[in-house]
C-alpha cells in the first residue's frame, strides 16, 4: 500500500472545488486516460485579476485527485503572475509530500496550471510545439528539462517517477539521459558534490564493492569478476567462469557492474574488460 | 472494524484448526525430523501425514511431493530443473498472463541464451491451443502454463496441454497456486511432470510451498543442501509450516464442494448484482472456465486506486490491475495482453471470496460501491461522455 500522508488521504477522500466552471478565464486539458491520469481545470478572475475560483475534474489515482485539490486551493486569491510561480515540489509540500512514483502527479496539476496560464494571456502553449521525447506518454523535452532542474533529478528512473516518461517502451532513456547531462552541467554547483575521493579510497571502495555486491550476484549465475586495475576513472576488470564465455557478459558489465559502482562508488566510474 | 476481506487471491487467513494444529510445534515439539531421537521422530511422522494428506488433495503419491519455501520457489525449482536436465534443449514455452514468478524468471533466462514463446490470450484471456500446438518444437525443453489466472479467474485447458506435451516429450509443468483447493485436481489421471502450490492461497500459512514431481521426472535441485525431502531441496523442514499445510490440505480437500457452491454463489451474487446496478461495468475474463472464488470487473472512466482507497473507508479489501496501485506506469499486463482497453484496465477491480466469506459481507459490498464508483465518476473529466456509451 502507498505511504500516502493524512492531508493527501483527506484531499483525496473530500476533496475541494471539483467541478468545471462555465466561462472560464482559464481552462487546460492535461494528461490522457491511456497514461491513467488526466486532468480538466479551470480558473476564474475576479475585477482586481486575481483568481476568484478555480475548479478541477481528475481520471486518476488517489494522489493525482489530492494534488488537483491542492493545486486549486494553493492558487485561489493569487493573480495569475503568482500562480505561475507553483512548481510541482511546492504542491507536493502542501500535501506534506507525496511517494516518489507518485510525484508524476503534482508534475500533472502544475502542468495543468501552466497551460490554463497559457490560454488566459492567449500566448501559443509551448509544450505542444516542444519535441515529444517519450512517445508511450507523450512527454515533452520541455518538460523532462524543467523536472530534472526543479528537482535535481540525476537518474532516468528519478525523471519516470516524476514525469513518466520513460515509464513504456524504454526507448527514449538514451534521450532522457542526455537532457539530464545536458542540464546539470549548466547547473554549475550541481550535482550535489559528493566528497573527494582519494586515490587508495576509491581503489578500496571499488574492491569492497565488487566483494559485497557484485561478486555474490555474479557467483549465482555461475560467473565471477576480478578487478585487475583503477586506471583515473576506468575500472579494468576481467571476467571468470561462466561469465568469461557469456555473450551477455557485455550488457552485465555495463548494466549491472558499472551501474552498481556509479552508484556507490563514483558516478564517473567506467568499466572496462581485459584480457588478464 | 472488522474488514470485510474479498482479496484471498493475494492471500487467505490460516484456518484455525491449522493454527492450532501448529502451535505446539514451535515450542514444546520442536524435535529436528531427521534427529535420531524419539523426540525428533515424533515430528517426522507428523511431516510424514502432512505429505500424504497434500498428495491426497492433488491426487499424488506422497513420494512426488516436495515442501518449498513458497509458490515462487516451486516454480523457480521446476523450471530449471527442466532445463538442467535437458541441456541440450533451449526453448520455453510459457504465457503472456502469467504470474510474475514464472513470467521474470523467463524473462531473465531469455537474457541466458533459452528462447521464450510466450502464448497470446484472447480478450477473455483464454489460450489458442493450435497456436500453443505450433508453439512445441523438438527443441522446447518445458512448458509453464498456469492452471488458473490469479488476477482474471480463468482457467486455462491443463489437461489437454500436459497431454499434448508428453506426446512430443517435453517436460509440462503447471502453475497451479490459485487452482489448488478450489477446483478438483487429481494427477493420477493427467500428463502433468511438475505443479506448483503455495500453502497460503488455501488456510495454511505464509511461507510453504509444495512442488510436485511426477515419479520418474529428472530432477535438478534449486537448492542444494542436506538429504531433506529425499536430497531433492536441502534445508531443514519448517516443520510447523508443513504439519500446518497438511490440515489445510484436508480441510480444503473436504471444503471443495462448498467452494464451488456456497462461495461460487457468493461470487456470481455480487458480480451479478454489481453489474446489474452499477452502469459501464463489464467483468474480465471467460466467465464460463473461471475459478469459483474470483471476479475481475471494470469500471469505466474511473480509477483502481482511487476505488480500493475509498473502499478501504469501509473495510472493503480487494485489488486492483490498475497502473497506479502496481508502482509501474502500465495496467496489469494480464489485462493488456487480453487487450482490454485502458479506459477499462485502470478501473478494474478483483474481489476474490474464500469460504469464510458470508451473505452479509456480500451485501455490505454491494450497499457501499455504486456510490463510491458514483463519486468518482462525478470527478472524472470523461464521465459525461460515458454516460452516452450504450452497452
Amino acid at each position: 500500500m502507498w505511504d500516502y500522508t493524512e492531508k493527501v488521504k483527506e484531499h483525496f477522500l473530500h476533496p475541494r472545488n471539483v467541478g468545471e466552471i462555465e466561462n472560464p478565464d482559464g481552462v487546460a486539458e492535461v494528461g490522457s486516460i491511456a497514461c491513467g491520469d488526466a486532468l480538466k481545470f479551470t480558473f476564474k478572475l475576479d475585477e482586481n485579476g486575481k483568481i476568484k475560483d478555480a475548479k478541477f475534474k481528475t481520471f486518476g489515482c488517489a494522489s493525482a485527485i489530492a494534488s488537483a485539490s491542492a493545486m486549486t486551493e494553493m492558487v485561489k486569491g493569487m493573480t495569475v503572475e503568482q500562480a505561475a510561480k507553483i512548481t510541482n515540489q511546492d504542491i507536493a509540500n502542501y500535501l506534506g509530500g507525496l511517494p516518489q512514483e507518485k510525484m508524476h502527479c503534482s508534475v500533472l496539476g502544475r502542468e495543468a496550471l501552466e497551460k490554463a496560464i497559457s490560454f488566459y494571456k492567449g500566448t501559443p502553449v509551448k509544450t505542444e510545439q516542444e519535441k515529444i521525447v517519450c512517445e508511450c506518454f507523450g512527454v515533452t523535452h520541455e518538460e523532462i528539462e524543467r523536472a530534472v532542474r526543479e528537482n535535481r533529478l540525476t537518474t532516468v528512473e528519478e525523471v519516470t517517477n516524476y514525469t513518466k516518461a520513460g515509464g513504456g517502451c524504454g526507448n527514449c532513456h538514451p534521450m532522457i539521459q542526455e537532457i539530464i547531462d545536458g542540464v546539470l552541467s549548466q547547473l554549475s554547483e550541481a550535482p550535489p558534490e559528493r566528497p573527494k575521493l582519494s586515490n587508495i579510497k576509491k581503489i578500496k571502495l571499488i574492491e569492497d564493492t565488487l566483494e559485497r555486491e557484485i561478486r555474490p550476484a555474479l557467483k549465482h549465475d555461475g560467473g565471477d569478476i576480478e578487478l585487475v586495475d583503477v586506471v583515473g576513472n576506468r575500472v579494468l576488470v576481467a571476467t571468470r567462469g561462466a561469465c568469461a564465455s557469456c555473450q551477455a557478459s557485455n550488457q552485465t558489465l555495463k548494466n549491472f557492474v558499472e551501474a552498481k559502482l556509479r552508484e556507490l562508488v563514483l558516478p564517473e566510474l567506467v568499466v572496462e574488460e581485459v584480457s588478464a | 472494524m472488522k474488514p470485510v476481506y474479498l482479496d484471498n487471491n493475494a492471500t487467505t487467513q490460516v484456518a484455525p484448526e491449522v493454527l492450532e494444529e501448529m502451535l505446539p510445534y514451535f515450542h514444546e515439539l520442536y524435535g529436528n525430523p531427521s534427529s535420531m531421537h524419539s523426540f525428533g521422530g515424533q515430528v517426522m511422522r507428523k511431516v510424514r501425514q502432512a505429505r500424504e494428506q497434500v498428495a491426497s488433495l492433488l491426487g499424488a503419491s506422497p513420494e512426488e511431493i516436495i515442501f518449498t519455501s513458497c509458490g515462487t520457489e516451486s516454480d523457480n525449482a521446476a523450471i530449471r530443473s527442466a532445463l538442467a536436465s535437458n541441456p541440450d534443449k533451449k526453448h520455453i514455452v510459457t504465457s503472456r498472463v502469467e504470474h510474475p514468478a514464472v513470467r521474470a524468471l523467463c524473462a531473465h533466462l531469455a537474457t541466458q541464451g533459452y528462447r521464450v514463446t510466450e502464448l497470446p490470450v484472447d480478450g477473455e484471456g483464454r489460450l489458442d491451443m493450435e497456436q500453443y500446438k505450433r508453439a512445441l518444437s523438438p527443441d522446447t525443453a518445458i512448458v509453464s502454463l498456469m492452471w488458473a489466472n490469479n488476477e482474471t479467474g480463468v482457467i486455462f485447458p491443463i489437461e489437454k496441454a500436459a497431454e499434448m506435451a508428453r506426446e512430443r516429450r517435453i517436460l509440462f509443468h503447471t502453475d497451479a497456486v490459485q487452482a489448488v483447493g478450489k477446483i478438483p485436481i487429481n494427477l493420477a489421471d493427467m500428463r502433468i511432470d511438475m505443479l506448483s502450490a503455495s500453502g497460503h492461497k488455501l488456510h495454511a500459512p505464509k511461507g510453504i510451498g509444495v512442488l510436485y514431481l511426477r515419479k520418474g521426472t529428472k530432477f535438478s535441485p534449486f537448492m542444494v543442501g542436506g538429504h531433506q525431502e529425499r536430497g531433492r531441496r536441502g534445508g531443514t523442514e519448517a516443520t510447523p509450516s508443513i504439519i500446518g499445510l497438511g490440515v489445510a490440505a484436508e480441510l480444503a480437500q473436504k471444503k471443495i464442494d462448498v467452494e464451488n457452491t456456497y462461495v461460487k454463489g457468493l461470487r456470481d451474487r455480487l458480480e451479478n448484482t454489481i453489474l446489474n446496478t452499477i452502469p459501464n461495468s463489464k467483468v474480465n475474463g471467460d466467465r464460463l472456465n473461471r475459478l469459483p472464488n474470483t471476479t475481475n470487473i471494470s469500471f469505466e472512466f474511473v480509477e483502481g486506486e482511487g476505488i480500493l482507497l475509498m473502499m478501504d473507508e469501509y473495510g472493503i479489501c480487494a485489488s486492483s490491475g490498475s497502473a497506479c496501485t502496481s508502482g509501474s506506469l502500465q495496467p496489469s499486463h494480464v489485462l493488456r495482453a487480453m487487450g482490454i482497453p485502458f479506459t477499462m484496465a485502470h478501473g478494474s477491480i478483483r474481489f476474490s471470496l474464500s469460504v469464510y466469506n458470508t451473505d452479509e459481507e456480500i451485501d455490505f459490498v454491494i450497499e457501499k460501491l455504486p456510490t463510491i464508483i458514483e463519486t468518482l465518476r462525478s470527478m472524472s473529466p470523461y464521465w459525461k461522455m460515458g454516460a452516452n456509451v450504450c452497452r
